[in-house]
């Protein structure tokens, strides 16, 4: 007779690391989802979605642990650090749109501190000075060779969300640019 | 590092962020079934490269995820101006005067 095992899911990022001036945290586990919508759907996905879904593009709505970030015309990430359904959530909402449940496809670095953008810059071109990028800003973009979303929720703190295979490497060049965000 | 405006996200971003898609404006014929070989050959393969002014489609992959069309110079690689997908081809004698108008006043 075979035994019986029971297996735990395995987190893609135990590590944490950086430095002083920037402080790498893996995120807690959160519910993501990738939706595309045209503009007549955004207000009866907004209502059901419980958060105002942003149509500048670079800016985000948060709604207590829900966040919905503008990647694209159509196209938002939004997850809730609270583990909701929200595939549900935009079920309910009966308008016409496409939701894909990326809870597990993604995973993010917290990077905090007063180097955090020096941080992040080391793989990352864009501008985040504050005027440019300010506390709210998101984007996706890329990190070295991997494609991240960067998200600031403070002055000094960012989220970076990843693929879940790439988040070694995400991490590894994170902490390299961390180690040289004090000098 | 080389900036490109992105018509959607409208903000200059780094060329990483982008893709080069080829040609702009190429129309699909509509009678595809029916044109010959060498009309489907000129429609599908044949391209101009021109030296100076070319109209191009880029997407912005690693951002908004768009399509959008450039008008960018093959030698320089200066990029003129960049517009969304289905807006109409800018003329070129106006992209050209306003360069010589820039040109002029430094």
């Amino acid at each position: 007779m075979a035994d019986q095992v029971t297996v735990s899911r395995k987190a893609a990022l135990t590590a944490r690391g950086g430095s002083a001036e920037a402080i790498l945290t893996p995120a807690t586990a959160a519910t993501r989802i990738s939706l595309r919508a045209g503009a007549e759907a955004l207000p009866a996905l907004s209502a059901a979605l419980g958060v105002t879904l942003p149509t500048r593009p670079k800016t985000s709505a948060s709604s207590g642990q829900r966040h919905a970030l503008w990647i694209g015309p159509d196209e938002w990430l939004v997850f809730d650090e609270s583990e909701a359904d929200l595939m549900a959530a935009a079920a309910s909402s009966g308008t016409l749109h496409s939701a894909a449940d990326i809870s597990h496809r993604n995973v993010a670095v917290i990077v905090s501190g007063p180097g955090a953008n020096v941080a992040i810059n080391s793989g990352c071109p864009q501008d985040l000075s504050l005027a440019i990028f300010p506390v709210g800003g998101c984007s996706r973009t890329i990190l070295g060779k991997a494609e991240i979303i960067l998200f600031r929720t403070a002055e000094d703190q960012f989220r970076v969300e990843c693929w879940r295979s790439f988040s070694p490497f995400v991490f590894g060049l994170l902490s390299e640019g961390a180690a040289d965000a004090g000098y | 590092m080389l900036l490109i405006y992105c018509p959607y996200c409208e903000e200059e971003r780094s060329e990483l962020e982008f893709r080069g898609a080829g040609d702009a404006h190429i129309a699909r014929p509509e009678n595809i079934a029916d044109i010959t070989d060498e009309e489907f050959e000129e429609y599908f393969f044949l391209r101009q490269n021109p030296k100076g002014l070319i109209f191009e489609r880029w997407r912005h992959i690693h951002g908004c995820g768009r399509f959008f069309n450039a008008a960018r110079d093959t030698v320089s690689d200066r990029f003129y101006t960049t517009y969304k997908a289905g807006e109409p081809k800018p003329d070129v004698s106006d992209i050209l005067q306003s360069e010589q108008n820039k040109g002029a006043a430094k």
